[in-house]
C-alpha cells in the first residue's frame, strides 16, 4: 500500500492510527443503539463490548504520544478516502441478528486492520512509522485470535434466523 | 513533539443525542452520518445550519442533528426550506427526503423548487419505497417490483427525478450512495458550496422491505466522465446511465434567486402625495 503523504510523519501515523480507532469506537457504539432500540440487548452488549476493546487501542496510542490535545484528521483527508479498516458499514446489521453475526462483522473488521497495518509497514521509510504499524497489525492479529475464540463460545445461528412471521414494521 | 493536526468541529458535533429509530442496517443512518461530515468539512457551525424535511423515515433527520430544524407537512419540505431560506440568506439550508415525500407527494414543490433555483440543497433519499407506512411502491419503484401491496408490480413506468430536475432547472445534479458515507459527504459539501438549487439522489437501501437493494453496493460505480455544464448533455448520460453511476453529473452556472424585483423605495410622505386629491 502506498502511503499517504500525510502519513509519512510519525505524528501524522499515530494521529491516522488514532482515527481509525475512534471510528471503530464510534460505530460500535451506534450499533449497540441501533439494536437496543430494537429491543436486541444481546447484540447491543456485544457491540458494547466491541467498542470498549478498539477504545483501548485508542487509548493506548492516546498514553504513547501524550498529545496536548486529542488528535483529529484535516477533513478533506478523513472524508476524501473509504472508512477506516476497522469501521464496519451501516448495512451489516439487521434486527434479528444474534451475537455470532457481530462477532463475523467484527472479525472482518479486525483482518482489514491487520492487512491495513501491515501494507502500512511493508511500504514505510521511517523506521518510527514501520515500527508502530508492525506493532499495531500484531495488536490487530490478536484481535483476530480474540474473535474467533469467542465466536466459538457463541451458538451458531441456524438457518432462518431472520424470518419473522410478525415482523415489527414499525419501530415508534 | 508536534501538536496533533485539529479542525474547528468534528460530525460527532451536528448530532444531537437522540437516537436515531431506523431499522438496523437502513442506509438512512450512513446519510445522517455524510450530512454531519459535511458540515464539519465546510466548517460551519450548527446554528448557521437549518435542516428542513417532510414525513418518511429520512424525514426524521432534523432531530437527529443539532442544527435549527423543520419536520414539516409531508412533501412540503421545499416550500417551507424556499421561505426560509428567502428570509434568512445568511443560513445554510439542507432539505431532507425521500422518493415517497419528494417525488409523488412533494412532486409538484420539486419541479418549483428547481425553476426558481433558490440557494439550497435538496437530499433525497430514495430507496423506491415508502418504508415508514409498510412498503408501498413509490414512484421510483421499478413497475415489475412485487410485493404483498402490488402484487405482480405496478406496471408504472419509474419516475426519472435527476433528468426531471435538470429539465426543471436545477443547478446541480448529482447521485450518491449511502454506503459509502465519506463520499456521499463530499458530493453534499459540494453541492452546498455551489451557488442555487443543488440536488443530491441518494441511492439509500431499504433493508426491511427491499433487502434486494443490499446489492446496490456491488453495483455502483464511479461516473466515468467529469461534470458538464450543459444541461442536455447531462440528462443524455443520465438517460442512458445503468442508474448506479455516482458522483456530480451536472453543475450548472446558472444565478440564484435573489428576491425579485426590488421593493419600491417610496417613502411615507410620496405616498401620501399620491393620494392627495
Amino acid at each position: 500500500m502506498r502511503i499517504p503523504a500525510i502519513e509519512q510523519s510519525y505524528e501524522a501515523f499515530m494521529s491516522r492510527a488514532y482515527a481509525i480507532e475512534v471510528e471503530a469506537v464510534e460505530r460500535y457504539t451506534q450499533f449497540a443503539d441501533q439494536l437496543e432500540q430494537h429491543n436486541n440487548s444481546e447484540v447491543a452488549a456485544v457491540f458494547r463490548k466491541l467498542a470498549e476493546i478498539e477504545g483501548l487501542h485508542a487509548k493506548y496510542i492516546l498514553d504513547e504520544m501524550s498529545w496536548p490535545s486529542l488528535p483529529v484528521l484535516p477533513v478533506p483527508y478523513a472524508s476524501n478516502e473509504p472508512e477506516g479498516p476497522e469501521t464496519a458499514p451501516f448495512d451489516s446489521l439487521h434486527y434479528l441478528m444474534q451475537p455470532y453475526h457481530a462477532l463475523e462483522i467484527a472479525l472482518r473488521c479486525e483482518i482489514d486492520a491487520v492487512n491495513y497495518f501491515e501494507d502500512i509497514a511493508a511500504g514505510a521509510s521511517d523506521e518510527r512509522v514501520r515500527k508502530a504499524a508492525s506493532h499495531m497489525a500484531s495488536e490487530e492479529r490478536e484481535h483476530v485470535s480474540l474473535m474467533r475464540d469467542w465466536m466459538k463460545r457463541v451458538p451458531r445461528p441456524k438457518a432462518g434466523w431472520d424470518e419473522d412471521l410478525d415482523p415489527p414494521r414499525m419501530s415508534e | 513533539m508536534n501538536a496533533p493536526l485539529a479542525i474547528p468541529l468534528q460530525a460527532k458535533d451536528f448530532k444531537s443525542d437522540y437516537k436515531p429509530v431506523w431499522c438496523p442496517g437502513c442506509g438512512d443512518y450512513s446519510v445522517l452520518a455524510a450530512i454531519t461530515k459535511a458540515l464539519a468539512m465546510l466548517e460551519l457551525k450548527p446554528h448557521e445550519v437549518a435542516v428542513v424535511s417532510g414525513i418518511g423515515c429520512s424525514s426524521r433527520i432534523p432531530a437527529y442533528t443539532s442544527c435549527y430544524g423543520f419536520h414539516g407537512v409531508h412533501g412540503r419540505s421545499l416550500p417551507a426550506a424556499t421561505g426560509l431560506k428567502v428570509a434568512r440568506p445568511e443560513l445554510t439550508v439542507l432539505v431532507a427526503s425521500g422518493d415517497g415525500d419528494g417525488y409523488s407527494i412533494g412532486g409538484n414543490h420539486f419541479l418549483h423548487a428547481c425553476r426558481r433555483n433558490v440557494d439550497l440543497a435538496y437530499i433525497v433519499m430514495d430507496n423506491h419505497v415508502y418504508g415508514m407506512t409498510k412498503g408501498q411502491p413509490s414512484p421510483t419503484t421499478e413497475p415489475d417490483w412485487s410485493s404483498k401491496l402490488a402484487p405482480g408490480g405496478t406496471g408504472l413506468r419509474e419516475f426519472h427525478p435527476l433528468v426531471i430536475a435538470l429539465a426543471s432547472g436545477a443547478n446541480f445534479v448529482a447521485r450518491a450512495f449511502s454506503g459509502d458515507p465519506n463520499g456521499c459527504a463530499a458530493i453534499i459539501a459540494e453541492a452546498v458550496r455551489h451557488p442555487g438549487f443543488s440536488f443530491v439522489e441518494i441511492l439509500s437501501p431499504c433493508v426491511t422491505f427491499r433487502p434486494e437493494q443490499r446489492a446496490w453496493k456491488d453495483a455502483v460505480h464511479p461516473a466515468p466522465v467529469a461534470p458538464t455544464d450543459d444541461p442536455a448533455r447531462a440528462a443524455r448520460r443520465i438517460m442512458t446511465d445503468d442508474g448506479f453511476n455516482i458522483g456530480v453529473l451536472y453543475k450548472g452556472a446558472r444565478p440564484p434567486y435573489s428576491g425579485g424585483p426590488k421593493a419600491p423605495t417610496a417613502t411615507i410622505e410620496d405616498l401620501e402625495c399620491a393620494f392627495r386629491l
